[in-house]
């Protein structure tokens, strides 16, 4: 069976759909990634799906779902590149995906990741000195 | 001798054509169908020789029944003057007299030709104004048809005229919005934005609806959509121009636009730099301080 690749880059998880999406291949998707989360623990998901056309419901839901799930495991998904079509047919099903950050290229996606590694390693920092101090 | 009246028509017509056509011309001269200036004399005695001249051929092969195939090319001109004249901007009833004046020619050779036959002479005459009548009824469908398509060219034209997406900065586009939100309009409105966003690399979409009349619960659902696309393709949008009634009134209505929305399109823009990490600073002072010292 064909599998998404999931790429690990520093703290974050990189995914990039580039094949039609269906439900088989989606829910493995979910699997593996939330399997790699777990184990690398990575704090960040970039999922790229510039190049997926059609959308259903249950694309976006699974969308949502990885999203869900990954902040359960403490890692933040940001969806990257989405076509304009795409949005508006997620929109009208009524998915708006309000738990997933979004971003329209790679680079700006990775930035909004970076962001949140920098400022967790500032609060790691501080927390370890205080630590140590006490 | 008896004749029935489309055979009377036909033969009438056909020997008395070019008197026919020479005092229909002369009465539509007299009714002032030059005077506007949008037709010249030799196109209008051109169309109505060639009406004439198509009406006689249907007559000989196709009866008085104005629908039968041999009177398709003569629908088909009268289309077409119909058209063109709509599109020049003939009031209906400018349209409809060119073909209804050629009942008095017409009417005028019966008698002529019929002398004192009363019975032939009515006969004559109904044939020809069930024929005229049914072909006035096509001209007018026709002329209603094509005004018709002209207006429903402009409003498309204004829907995609009033939809423009402005870049104010790198990164930063604005969407002045302008008349009433209908659902097709809140498609294209949808489809330009977040094309826009796609091309200019957007982070920040700025949408002013102080053109918009009037927000209700609908023209707010498709706003959030819009937005709410906007954000999908991780742009972020700015609500502004919001006016005071309006604000009333989507408080009443209970309509909650869940978004950030500034009052003027100058304070969504100042949040905009903020926001992608710029600010405006004025240069120098300006001359009244420089003058004051």
């Amino acid at each position: 069976m064909d599998r998404i690749p999931i790429l690990k880059l520093g703290g974050a998880l990189i995914v990039t759909i580039q094949v039609d999406m269906h439900d088989r291949l989606a829910v493995a998707l979910e699997e593996d990634l939330t399997a790699m989360i777990s184990r690398t623990g990575a704090r960040g998901v970039l999922i790229e799906i510039s190049a997926l056309e059609i959308v259903d419901s249950f694309i976006g839901r699974m969308l949502d779902n990885i999203a869900s799930v990954s902040r359960v495991l403490d890692a933040e998904t940001v969806v990257v590149g989405m076509r304009p079509a795409v949005a508006i047919t997620l929109v009208e099903l009524g998915l708006t995906l309000s738990g997933i950050k979004t971003a329209l290229n790679v680079e700006r996606g990775m930035a909004i990741i970076q962001a949140r590694l920098d400022e967790e390693d500032a609060d790691g920092l501080r927390s370890a000195r205080g630590r140590y101090e006490d | 001798m008896a004749m029935d009246g489309t055979e009377v028509l036909i033969k009438t017509v056909t020997r008395e054509e070019a008197a026919i056509l020479d005092a229909w011309v002369a009465l539509l001269k007299a009714g002032g169908a030059l005077q506007t200036g949008r037709i010249r004399e030799a196109e209008l005695q051109t169309q109505a020789r060639s009406v004439l001249e198509q009406l006689r051929q249907a007559l000989a092969s196709g009866g008085t029944d104005a629908t039968a195939d041999a009177y398709a090319s003569l629908r088909e001109s009268l289309a077409d003057i119909s058209r063109s004249r709509a599109i020049q901007g003939f009031t209906p009833t400018d349209t409809i007299s060119f073909l209804f004046s050629l009942k008095e020619p017409i009417f005028d050779a019966l008698s002529r030709a019929s002398g004192t036959d009363a019975a032939q002479v009515t006969a004559g005459i109904w044939s020809a104004s069930k024929v005229l009548d049914q072909l006035g009824l096509h001209t007018m469908e026709v002329f209603q048809q094509s005004r018709e398509e002209v207006i429903g060219r402009q409003s498309e034209e204004i829907a995609e005229l009033s939809t423009p997406v402005v870049r104010l900065w790198d990164g930063i586009l604005a969407l002045p919005l302008i008349g009433t939100l209908d659902s097709a309009r809140t498609g294209v409105v949808m489809e330009n934005l977040l094309q826009a966003i796609v091309d200019e690399e957007a982070e920040i979409a700025i949408i002013d609806i102080t053109g918009v009349p009037t927000v209700d619960t609908l023209v707010a659902q498709h706003l959030l959509k819009a937005i709410a696309a906007a954000r999908l393709m991780g742009a972020d949008c700015i609500v502004s121009g919001i006016r005071p009634q309006i604000a009333q009134t989507m408080v009443h209505l209970g309509v909650e636009l869940n978004v950030i929305s500034k009052s003027t399109l100058a304070d969504a823009f100042a949040l905009a730099l903020r926001r992608t990490g710029r600010s405006v600073v004025r240069k120098a002072p300006s001359a009244p301080d420089e003058s004051r010292r």
